[in-house]
């Protein structure tokens, strides 16, 4: 059983310039501060509100997608359902396993083999070794990267380096997938092989939240979105409704 | 997202109360002992941290023991001359001062970086972020089984009295090791903060070097100087050296070592579960 709620939840950054970071300036405007008012810019602080009361259930059998232009929140949304920023305020409860995958091949080492990166990758997805042992005669075939496993992944293409970290990716099924621009996978013969494996995967998935500025993704994907705007929601509901009202804002 | 600016409290003190209430010190209890179970992850980064450095040489990390022994050697025979120190007994002192302080020196100099350096990972991974601090140390823990060799070849060499006191290495280094997860972990934390803080003890830790004895003697001091006695590094070098060399380490020394353990990790704890939650955000 997976669940996701978000009760009013809140998240802003100070922005940190170098002065700010330096402790320097900060001695200096701790023993000048309440003295020198001229001196205002050193008291203000500016606070990027990222995410303002945002308020969410998703259950199980959920595809939520995320919409809105660039900077309206949607992937610091991903990283609080992920559990990788905390909040400010507001309560975040999330029920079963959680995978981010916002960079597919994110820790794979390029002076490694394809073996070694199958389960490093496995280990970042929280897998053990012996875990991803088990999988790796599966995850080596569908690759068909054959001996190049052998090799260091730095002699790959590009196109076989995405294969691997695709292959691996979709291996293990997470109670919640959080996407951000969904899943690109290697050159047009695997496509087809791994838009099958893409859509197995997905169908185990208890809940998806996907960020895209992709219409067509969306609605393949989500039966529901929402659609943000400077870290709110400004609409909520059935991925069709919420791509017109998305269109209409936009002007065309 | 709306930028505004805000005139009043300093961010840094209002989410020093969000964070100390009890939840999130249960929360910060949680992520270190939530990291030591993702040790096969941080034990698989750690070792391709030593191997990253020494890839496709012919030797690998065998060039951290070449290296070590040539320093040994080469500082040994000049300071040995500079103050006409018997080798047989100035040698293995030098090698084991210099294997234990090369590991002090630099947990806490990449301790400072340890969230640093993994930003990308912080911002995209949903582990707990204490695995940067144990990866660290487990690389630093690699490169000491290298460099202890060269101390065991230059006793073994200079027939030094190698003895059952040795059962007390394991013992120190865990201390040790336990000093450094509560170092990288507080000034990691700092560091992301305030990023003058690596370079601050960077010079900090060059100066101690000198302070420290791991190329003079103690004894050679005349009077047992203040500096030495408030100086951690001291305490941290002498209860490992010590049983290297065939001594039990004195008790004066284990008192230092296990008060700065327990004084380090309260403070730690209090700045850990304050600001653990905002590591994300400022890497």
């Amino acid at each position: 059983m997976a669940s996701i709620q978000l009760e009013n939840v809140s998240v802003s950054f100070p922005v940190y310039n170098a002065a700010t970071r330096s402790i320097k300036n900060r001695i200096i405007q701790s023993a000048t501060g309440g003295q020198i008012r001229s001196d205002s810019t050193s008291q203000r602080i500016s606070v990027v509100q990222a995410l303002q009361d945002i308020n969410l259930k998703l259950e199980d059998g959920d595809r939520l997608g995320l919409i809105g232009h660039n900077g309206a929140g949607k992937t610091t949304l991903l990283r609080v359902l992920g559990g990788i920023y905390e909040p400010n305020s507001g309560r975040v409860s999330v029920a079963g396993r959680t995978v981010p995958l916002f960079d597919i091949s994110l820790g794979m080492d390029q002076e490694s083999t394809g073996y070694e990166n199958i389960i490093l990758r496995g280990l970042f997805l929280g897998l053990t070794r012996r875990e991803m042992k088990a999988r790796m005669d599966e995850i080596a075939d569908f690759t068909e990267l054959g001996d190049f496993l052998d090799l260091p992944i730095r002699t790959y293409s590009a196109g076989m380096q995405m294969r691997l970290a695709f292959a691996v990716s979709t291996s293990v099924v997470p109670d919640i997938l959080l996407l951000d621009e969904g899943i690109g996978a290697g050159d047009a013969a695997f496509l087809h092989k791994a838009r099958e494996r893409l859509a197995r995967f997905t169908e185990k998935v208890s809940i998806i939240v996907l960020s895209s500025h992709s219409d067509e993704l969306v609605r393949n994907m989500c039966s529901k979105a929402i659609l943000m705007e400077h870290g709110q929601v400004v609409h909520a509901g059935p991925t069709e409704a919420v791509l017109e009202r998305y269109k209409a804002m936009r002007g065309f | 997202m709306s930028s505004e600016t805000q005139v009043g409290e300093s961010p840094l003190l209002s989410q020093f109360r969000h964070g100390l209430r009890a939840e999130q010190i249960q929360r910060a209890l949680r992520d270190i002992a939530a990291g030591w179970e993702r040790r096969e992850l941080w034990m698989t980064l750690g070792l391709h941290d030593v191997r990253q450095r020494y890839r496709r040489s012919k030797l690998g990390p065998f060039w951290i023991t070449i290296s070590m022994a040539v320093m040994v050697l080469a500082l040994g025979l000049l300071y040995g001359q500079i103050f006409r120190q018997d080798l047989h007994d100035y040698l293995p002192f030098l090698a084991a001062g210099f294997v234990i302080w090369g590991l002090i020196s630099s947990i806490v100099n990449e301790g400072c970086q340890s969230f640093i350096r993994s930003d990308g990972m912080i911002r995209q991974l949903n582990a707990p972020v204490s695995i940067y601090a144990y990866r660290m140390l487990w690389s630093n823990l690699i490169a000491f089984a290298h460099n202890v060799w060269v101390f065991f070849g230059v006793a073994l060499w200079y027939g030094a009295d190698l003895n059952w006191n040795l059962l007390w290495v394991p013992v120190a280094l865990f201390v040790i090791l336990l000093n450094g997860l509560w170092i990288s972990l507080l000034f990691g934390l700092l560091s992301a903060r305030f990023r003058d803080v690596p370079l601050i003890v960077g010079s900090i830790v060059q100066v101690l070097f000198f302070i420290t004895p791991v190329i003079w003697k103690p004894e050679m001091l005349p009077g047992r100087a203040l500096l030495l006695d408030l100086n951690p590094f001291y305490h941290l070098v002498e209860i490992m050296r010590a049983p290297m060399l065939g001594q039990p380490a004195q008790l004066e020394h284990w008192l230092a070592v296990l008060s700065i353990l327990v004084g380090g990790w309260a403070i730690t704890f209090f700045f850990y579960s304050a600001y653990r939650w905002r590591i994300a955000y400022w890497v």
